[in-house]
């Protein structure tokens, strides 16, 4: 008896393993194609021309490298002050067990799911239409404030939840204020959550193009000149290239962005590493 | 405050929610003694020293009552300073809490957040970190690594630490909540030293549930079970010949 329930055991835990392996396989496979397939088609066509050149008979992306640029740092500039203070706000100035925080919890659980298509008509009516914005950069730029709004708001939470009660604790108990607190005790060692967060988010900005597609205005041959010049991002080129007779192109620019984005995503990985050593560990 | 720093207690009873986690407790603490107090787990060891500096107040739901006065002053009275109150009444935690930063910039904590913050105050600063390194013995085992992070610090060396950043605060009373509970056996008796050391300068409040350590290093000692105080005086008299059957049977550990 005994040993039949063993081998049982033993069949049971070999198949389980395999099933996972199977699973990895083909998730680690999925990823790898992608990657291996979009650089192979794009790179070949990645020239200087595009990466740099003026757009003329052909097409560069040098407006769409000015106009991500644009992009990020409005979107950032507005969503990191105001995400970072509303996750302070929801960690440290409320009980949260109230019922106002569990809606605000939600609310914000709710708004990170919502499809960017939807923001983009929102930015559009709003940002584009009412506010009169136009199409620009600006009025993307809050689009995506919007939207990566909730994400930052929910991982610097989570980041400052994570921050030990003891060392705020301590940190009272030296007479220090509550707003000393937050900043010289609790932001501090949250910062690597906060700082990874925030660099997830420039990821999320520069592969967003369905709320660009109705905000910006997608002029791929013009240097923006400023902030409420219309433009275009990379993402969008990719898909204005694809939709207008440029694939080549369309393949390189989507290379490059792929690139990109997976350089911001190592980043983020080393900046929490590096910024995570010596914190929180205790003893 | 004026320069007397004796804690008296009166009829003071403390709630969390709907519990009755002090009952009736009067007790007075004078100046440059070591106070042990001892009891089981859950008895309100820990809820009546944080009476003292108000860290109650950071716990939702709880309620003090009675008349708790430091120095004469009622310590719950609206116009108390209560960051003023923590500076005066400093804390020790169970398990170390050093912050994740440099040995200079967690003795300097307290001293910047009451003004020493500017580069012109940097000598006084220095003074000041070396000074209270050198109370909690730590300075020459720290004296060349100031700016590396405090968390690389032994175990026994980080409460020292967190010792010296109370006392950096140039605190009266210092209070401590089990200190060596999480140490070894060397780094406690070097912490038990330290507190017959400072005894001097300072009104020392020590929870504990070592009765050895309680003889040790308490001039007085208080026995608490279940939110009251069965026993309260001189840690000789309370070890030798205890009033109460509840005492002995605890220390002779027949219970608890």
């Amino acid at each position: 008896m005994r040993t039949k329930a063993h081998k049982r055991k033993v069949l049971k835990y070999v198949c389980l393993k395999i099933a996972a392996l199977c699973g990895l396989a083909i998730s680690l496979a999925a990823l790898v194609s992608v990657i291996v397939f979009v650089l192979m088609r794009g790179l070949p066509y990645v020239n200087a021309q595009l990466l740099f050149g003026d757009y003329g008979k052909s097409p560069s992306i040098k407006p769409a490298f000015a106009g991500t640029m644009y992009l990020i740092v409005i979107s950032i500039a507005i969503a990191a002050p105001v995400g970072i203070g509303s996750a302070i706000f929801l960690t440290e100035y409320t009980n949260s067990k109230s019922r106002l925080i569990k809606i605000i919890r939600v609310a914000t659980e709710t708004l990170a799911g919502i499809p960017s298509i939807v923001y983009g008509i929102f930015g559009y009516l709003v940002f584009v239409a009412a506010l009169g914005l136009k199409y620009s950069l600006i009025g993307g730029g809050i689009t995506l404030a919007v939207m990566i709004l909730p994400v930052i708001v929910r991982s610097t939470e989570e980041s400052l939840l994570a921050v030990p009660k003891s060392l705020r604790e301590g940190s009272y108990a030296l007479g220090s204020s509550k707003v000393r607190t937050i900043f010289s005790v609790v932001l501090p060692c949250a910062a690597s959550g906060i700082v990874t967060s925030l660099i997830l988010a420039v990821g999320r900005v520069i592969s967003e193009s369905a709320v660009l597609i109705l905000t910006i205005g997608m002029v791929v041959n013009k240097m923006p000149e400023n902030f409420a010049s219309p433009g275009t991002s990379l993402a969008l080129d990719v898909y204005y290239f694809g939709s207008h007779g440029y694939p080549e192109q369309a393949a390189a620019t989507g290379a490059v962005l792929l690139v990109l984005v997976m350089s911001i995503n190592a980043l983020a990985t080393v900046l929490g590493k590096i910024f995570g050593k010596g914190e929180l560990v205790n003893g | 405050m004026d320069n007397k720093f004796n804690m008296t207690v009166k009829n003071c009873d403390l709630y969390y929610g709907d519990f009755h986690a002090l009952k009736n407790v009067s007790m007075d603490i004078d100046e440059h003694e070591v106070t042990a107090l001892i009891g089981p787990s859950g008895c309100g060891k820990s809820t009546f020293i944080r009476i003292f500096n108000r860290m109650n107040d950071l716990v939702e739901g709880c309620r003090v009552t009675g008349d708790i006065r430091i120095g004469g002053r009622n310590i719950f009275d609206k116009s108390t300073d209560v960051p003023l109150l923590r500076k005066n009444v400093g804390m020790v935690f169970q398990k170390p809490n050093p912050f994740p930063m440099s040995v200079y910039d967690n003795i300097a904590f307290a001293p910047r957040t009451f003004g020493m913050g500017g580069i012109k105050k940097r000598r006084e600063l220095d003074a000041v970190v070396e000074r209270s390194l050198k109370q909690a013995g730590l300075w020459d085992e720290v004296k060349d690594r100031l700016r590396k992070n405090a968390m690389g610090l032994s175990g026994g060396q980080q409460q020292r630490l967190c010792i010296a950043r109370a006392l950096a605060a140039e605190p009266k009373i210092l209070l401590m909540d089990e200190p060596t509970s999480a140490l070894d056996p060397i780094s406690t008796g070097i912490i038990e030293d330290l507190i017959n050391e400072l005894k001097v300068n300072y009104t020392i409040v020590i929870v504990t549930h070592n009765m050895q350590q309680a003889t040790r290093i308490s001039d007085k000692t208080a026995f608490f079970l279940l939110g009251e105080v069965v026993e309260y005086g001189s840690t000789e008299e309370v070890f030798t010949k205890p009033q109460n059957k509840k005492t002995e049977n605890y220390i002779t550990g027949r219970f608890g």
